[in-house]
């Protein structure tokens, strides 16, 4: 075991090269829908249970279904009505599952990345040959069933191995050379996009993807009310707003649609949307369009900021 | 090194869901539901009337809402308690007050120990529906199947005897089940069960013993979910039925009649300091013209017509 992942450096938050989204934006705003399977019989990992009761655990089985049946199909509508696009983070056995999902979600031209095949199949103890599998599995699945090449990964259910992003990036390349395999979800340490150092050295960048903004956060671990969701939404918007003047950031709004679909919550999360698509410089996007336009245009002057402060000040 | 080989074997992953119990289907696509006289939310209060005992055992599980303490957990039992001696009749008054039609879902054994408040409910004429035996009998993956049927007719039949009433719906004490509770519940004539939150509407659920239907009990608008679990307070609780209620009447008039499930308890929302924010609800539902209160059974059986 590490002391530091090693994915990154040290890159203090000031004196940065300055981020320009297009046409001038100043937060590049994504929402990246999960949409998820559980599994009501999952095998066990001898890391993780995936539920508290026994098989089956129907509270937490039935209420991650509801999100298939009844609550993607509300944010879908939901979003459309603001002109975004949703990032699918995507359990990719659902192509197999609920196909009627996946064609509602390709007709809206929305990305689809990797989730991994199930949430409740833990990378917790996996060998590397396990991991390359079941990545390599979840990015053929999304080409065939939607044609796309799979530019991102969050993995399954945050559950992670030591080389989870080198793994990812090299079975992007393997099936699509540069085309795939180039951003990441995982990492949760700035607001604006960050280099990546891979044993591979492929150009691959982190995109904030925020743990923080995520509804499953907000309301199973942090359990605050719907009202209170949105206001932080909007909180956290107006200063990532009032930044981005000085140099680009990144809002993402994680979401599940068993938790910010139901009934009593869309109503709050619609104010946000709608609050935060209605300021002039938002730049409306996907996770993979915000990861190439940072590569192909700012991906080399971080690498060269960050090298040159760590030549200046080292690392003890 | 690495997990077991089976570990990356995906044998349901295919069409539909990955059990045989009911068909995979989006809300969105079914045909749309009308209820009686055009009313476009059917309101169902179910109200939990339970027995959490002293001496629990935990098995599998600590029931939320159980006791958490080392034995004799006097705090939580009497607080509990609580809600049958105090906070259930200052529901019976609102419930009177605003016109709604409430369903009881009651533990056996509570019926058992309470004669008064069993003959109270009966005499009001609601449906009753079945709550298993006590808060502290679960239905649990693994369980001996032969104990399961043997809880279940317990609990049925002898709710059956004291309410005189049919007994056809079912509710798993904290909404857990085994792998056999289905067709255990089917084969002791029960008609529709609640622990399945996965829809906002009923559905068909195949048995070994025939189809049980479904019913939306939500857990999300549970008094216990929200005030005890997510610690939100009761003024909190009627913001987001408010909010529920205002999305779904905005929703029938694309999809068709949706119900409003409150499933709320007398130890909860029962309290001096929370039940005018009930009342509140109760008002503001009750008064409304779309808003079509009524029971369990009624909401199943008007499904069913369409």
């Amino acid at each position: 075991m590490k002391e530091d992942p090693g994915y990154y450096d040290y890159w203090p938050y000031e004196n940065r090269p300055k981020i320009k989204w297009p046409n001038g934006a100043k937060v590049a705003f994504w929402v990246a829908p999960n949409i998820e399977f559980y599994e009501l019989n999952p095998p066990n990992n001898p890391f993780r249970k995936p539920w508290p009761q026994p098989n089956p655990a129907l509270p937490g089985y039935t209420s991650r279904d509801w999100g298939n049946r009844v609550g993607h199909k509300r944010q879908m509508d939901l979003l459309e009505k603001y002109g975004i696009r949703g990032s699918i983070s995507l359990s990719t056995a659902l192509c197999d599952h609920h196909p009627e999902i996946i064609a509602l979600c390709k007709e809206r031209n929305w990305e689809f990345f990797s989730h991994g095949i199930y949430n409740t199949r833990y990378t917790y103890g996996m060998s590397e040959s396990q991991e390359r599998d079941m990545i390599k599995d979840s990015i053929e699945t999304i080409y065939k069933h939607t044609g796309q090449k799979c530019a991102g990964y969050l993995a399954p259910a945050l559950s992670h191995s030591e080389n989870t992003l080198d793994l990812f990036a090299e079975v992007g390349t393997e099936l699509f050379g540069e085309e795939a395999g180039f951003y990441s979800c995982d990492l949760f340490h700035d607001d604006q996009p960050t280099p990546i150092h891979l044993r591979s050295g492929k150009r691959f960048a982190s995109i904030p993807y925020s743990l923080e903004m995520n509804d499953t956060i907000a309301y199973l671990v942090q359990k605050i009310t719907p009202r209170r969701y949105g206001q932080e939404l909007k909180d956290n918007f107006d200063r990532l707003y009032a930044e981005g003047a000085e140099s680009g950031t990144i809002m993402c709004i994680p979401t599940h649609n068993y938790q910010v679909a139901n009934s009593h919550r869309i109503k709050a999360y619609e104010k946000a949307l709608e609050y935060i698509t209605g300021h002039s410089d938002v730049w409306v996007a996907t996770g993979k369009e915000i990861a190439t336009y940072y590569l192909d245009n700012y991906y080399d002057a971080s690498l060269t900021d960050i090298n040159n402060k760590k030549n200046r000040y080292g690392i003890r | 090194m690495g997990l077991d080989k089976s570990y990356l074997d995906y044998p349901e992953r295919s069409y539909g869901m990955d059990h045989q119990r009911y068909e995979w289907s989006m809300l969105h696509e079914r045909k749309k539901t009308q209820w009686p006289n055009n009313k476009k939310i059917a309101l169902w209060v179910n109200v939990g009337v339970q027995f959490f005992p002293l001496n629990q055992q935990g098995i599998p599980f600590k029931v939320p809402g159980g006791m958490t303490k080392p034995y004799p957990d006097l705090r939580h039992y009497s607080l509990r308690d609580y809600g049958n001696r105090v906070g259930i009749y200052r529901f019976f008054k609102a419930f009177d007050k605003y016109k709604i039609t409430p369903t009881f879902a009651i533990n056996t054994r509570l019926a058992e120990r309470i004669p008064y408040l069993t003959e109270t409910i009966k005499e009001r004429g609601n449906e009753i529906l079945c709550h298993g035996y006590h808060m502290d009998k679960l239905h649990y993956g693994g369980q001996n199947i032969n104990e399961e049927k043997e809880l279940v007719e317990q609990a049925v039949n002898g709710l059956r005897e004291l309410t005189g009433q049919a007994i056809t719906g079912w509710i798993s004490p904290a909404k857990n089940e085994s792998e056999n509770t289905p067709d255990i519940l089917a084969q002791n004539g029960i008609d529709y069960f609640c622990d399945w939150v996965n829809d906002e509407m009923p559905y068909d659920f195949k048995t070994k013993n025939g189809i049980l239907t479904a019913m939306p009990l939500t857990t999300e608008l549970d008094d216990q979910f929200i005030i005890l679990n997510n610690l939100h307070s009761a003024e909190d609780w009627a913001n987001q039925v408010e909010d529920a209620f205002q999305y779904l009447l905005n929703e029938t008039t694309s999809q068709g009649g949706r119900i409003l499930s409150l499933n709320i308890h007398p130890w909860v929302l029962g309290q001096p300091h929370r039940i005018k924010y009930l009342e509140y609800i109760l008002d503001v539902l009750g008064s409304h013209e779309a808003v079509w209160s009524t029971s369990a059974t009624e909401i199943l059986n008007a499904w069913k017509n369409n």
